[in-house]
């Protein structure tokens, strides 16, 4: 199926949605859409039956610095049911890189989500759990953005960050002693 | 009788831990031996491979990309030179083409064999891990045959190969799959109807067909789960749908089923790799013909100008890719996996993502071992086959 | 007497990080059997070992992770830095890793390679074994 039956059911599942046709030589198409439209479409993609892309394969970002629109979010996902495979992409300005999560979608995002935040900085709104998830949770910056240098010259760390407050820290000590003269 | 209180405790099975396949922190919250909760932190491996290879040439970037999932290296390369090579437009000769089914088999083979292995041992049958061991010996011999390196040859290259087959390669890939069928069943012998291991593994960390869909699970998870989404049969790629296999799949979703979809992926690898054999003619062809993409033989070299100077292009400057992107889905050993390449039109690519099986198979970790024992962790996390590098790149 | 005793017996503590780890797996098993130069268990627990395989490389995420099991080691405790990551950096010279072991933990003997094979490492074993014989008991 090619992109234009695609198009055509996407745009009848989701009429108020702006779509836009990428034509390209890779074997699934592509389509461009807009952040707000996001929300409405992700599910008219994972609940329609004629659609059934139930598979969300990759969440991921691309950097396209210099140039604006900066960014572009892109989801692959797979219909099992009707043997297709679809790229869809969002364009985000770099001053304004915030988009809506679709963890409530496929939950296979959430992890996904992480690591686009913790790479280039894009926020997706209402993540339940919005953390860094391969670098160190006090690293400051987005590696994988064009204006990160490749080179980091940093004295390795030999300690880890204490994971608990210094009240949090007594308090336990407390409850600890407590319990040991209760029992 | 007073009340009991009774808390919950914290324990960090950290990131060294003999079991746990590499570096992955699960922090557990247990009641008596009951996981109650579970949050693994991943994350110790982050090589910044994806950054790296920002700045390398499209070939340079082979031996950065085997080193993601290590275990099932060539595939990896394999996966990144189709999505390069659909790029390029590059038609690949037959020949190539059944090579590259043949090695990609035999990694397969090769990742299972180390599964086996090391879930064996953890789960307590030590003598598994040994023989595994033995047999994957054999296939790196093979590996060292054709390329000298025992675990990431770099054989795969944009375009085609390498360089050809050795003498008698043919041979020792018979011998290989001669000798590997009846220790598979020895292997079997030891651990499909042996009751500590039904007991260790049945019902034990069961994910369910929806769940397996809605985390993104592929592959052998998946299959072992219901789900019959296989890359070969969905999407063929390498004229996987000329060739006779089965793909294995079972409906309980425990540790157990995706111990037999494993195991029975194995025994139509070698199916595969028998009939790709045949297929292949010891000299001919390795890789396109296209003066951009393959150096020319070196006594050409020496003698020619035009081949010394297309030598010379080649690796100094490397070829060009029209800009563009490209995602080619490869079935590797832990289910799909590809490259999304995209490039700007230079000879460097601009962005390389790895689609990690393992990283989503760490995320429904916690759904598979909530609610179970502690010991039956160590199961789970043996059975879905993380690789670290794969999920941390 | 007792160098002797150390170096024939030398048990190291898994810390097996990534591709190289599958190689020190590898030289443990029948092929490349490294019980027979007395590394005879690889012990789970840093408390109960002498020797630390840094094998595969190392991420900043895990350098503390590092010293921490170095420091829980109990002396005399050597470290063997296996392959190119954990000695140099390796092919990686970028943010994530850190370049070179011997930035967190003194590293006695270096094993080149990527991997190296299971023999180089059982050289590196035997050399390790040959630096402690000719150390004195301080």
């Amino acid at each position: 199926m090619d992109t234009v039956d695609l198009l055509a059911l996407l745009r009848e599942a989701a009429p108020t949605a702006q779509l836009e046709d990428a034509p390209g030589v890779d074997l699934q198409p592509t389509i461009y859409a807009a952040r707000d439209d996001m929300p409405e479409l992700t599910r008219a993609l994972r609940d329609r039956p004629e659609l059934a892309f139930t598979l969300l394969i990759e969440l991921t970002a691309v950097d396209y610095w210099p140039r604006e629109p900066r960014f572009e979010v892109v989801y692959l996902l797979v219909s099992i049911t009707h043997r297709r495979r679809l790229r869809v992409k969002v364009r985000l300005h770099g001053d304004d890189a915030r988009i809506a999560t679709a963890s409530d979608v496929w939950p296979a995002a959430n992890w996904l989500e992480r690591e686009v935040w913790d790479l280039f900085g894009i926020v997706f709104d209402g993540h339940p759990d919005p953390r860094r998830l391969l670098m160190p949770e006090d690293w400051e910056g987005f590696p994988l953005r064009k204006d990160y240098p490749v080179q980091v010259k940093l004295t390795p760390r030999t300690t880890e960050p204490l994971q608990v407050t210094e009240e949090e820290f007594r308090a336990n000590l407390t409850k600890d002693r407590l319990s040991r003269d209760q029992a | 009788m007073p009340d009991i209180r009774t808390e919950t405790m914290t324990v960090n099975m950290g990131p060294q831990h003999p079991s746990t396949h590499g570096v992955l922190r699960l922090v557990l919250e247990l009641d008596g031996e009951t996981v109650r909760s579970s949050s693994p932190t991943i994350g110790y491996l982050h090589t910044g491979i994806e950054k790296t290879t920002e700045q390398k040439k499209w070939q340079q970037v082979i031996p950065l990309v085997e080193r993601m999932d290590y275990l099932s290296a060539q595939s990896n390369s394999m996966a990144f030179c189709l999505s390069v090579e659909r790029l390029l437009a590059l038609e690949i000769p037959q020949r190539v083409t059944d090579i590259r089914v043949l090695i990609a088999e035999l990694q397969r083979i090769n990742s299972h064999l180390v599964w086996l292995g090391t879930h064996g041992m953890e789960v307590g049958a030590v003598s598994v891990m040994l023989y595994c061991f033995r047999e994957r010996e054999l296939l790196l011999n093979l590996n060292e045959m054709l390329a000298g390196f025992r675990m990431f040859p770099s054989y795969m290259r944009v375009g085609g190969l390498r360089e050809d087959l050795p003498r008698g390669f043919h041979d020792a890939v018979r011998a290989f799959l001669d000798r590997f069928l009846p220790k598979l069943a020895e292997y079997e012998d030891l651990l499909t109807k042996n009751e500590i291991y039904l007991k260790r593994t049945q019902n034990v960390g069961v994910i369910s067909k929806d769940d397996a869909v809605a985390y993104g699970l592929v592959g052998p998870i998946a299959r072992a789960a219901g789900v019959d989404y296989d890359v070969r049969r969905y999407f063929p790629y390498l004229g996987y749908d000329t060739y006779q296999f089965n793909v294995p799949t079972q409906t309980v979703g425990d540790v157990y089923s995706r111990y037999l979809v494993r195991v029975a992926e194995m025994k139509e690898s070698v199916k595969i790799c028998r009939q790709a054999l045949e297929r292949i003619s010891p000299t001919g062809a390795f890789a396109v013909d296209d003066p951009r993409v393959t150096p020319p033989p070196k006594d050409r070299v020496y003698t020619e100008m035009e081949a010394l100077i297309q030598h010379f292009l080649i690796y100094s400057q490397g070829f060009t890719v029209p800009a563009g992107e490209a995602y080619v889905p490869v079935e590797g050993p832990r289910g799909e996996h590809g490259f999304y390449v995209v490039s700007d039109g230079t000879n460097r690519p601009w962005r390389v993502k790895s689609r990690a099986p393992s990283l989503l198979a760490c995320q429904a970790l916690e759904r598979m071992i909530v609610g179970g024992l502690i010991a039956d962790v160590i199961a789970v996390i043996g059975s879905i086959d993380v690789v670290m590098g794969d999920v941390d790149r | 007497m007792v160098q002797w005793a150390r170096r024939s017996s030398i048990w190291p503590v898994t810390f097996g990080l990534a591709c190289c780890a599958i190689e020190m797996m590898a030289m443990s098993c029948s092929r490349y059997d490294v019980a027979r130069f007395g590394a005879e268990v690889f012990r789970g627990s840093p408390r109960q070992s002498d020797l630390m395989i840094v094998a595969g490389r190392l991420s900043r995420k895990m350098a503390p992770a590092l010293r921490r099991i170095y420091d829980q080691m109990p002396e005399p405790k050597w470290v063997i830095s296996m392959g190119a990551c954990a000695s140099i950096g390796g092919v990686f010279d970028n943010y994530a890793l850190v370049q070179g072991v011997d930035q967190i933990v003194p590293v006695d003997v270096y094993v080149p390679g990527c991997p190296p094979r299971p023999e180089s490492l059982i050289y590196g074993i035997v050399q390790l074994q040959r630096k402690i014989a000719l150390q004195k008991l301080a």
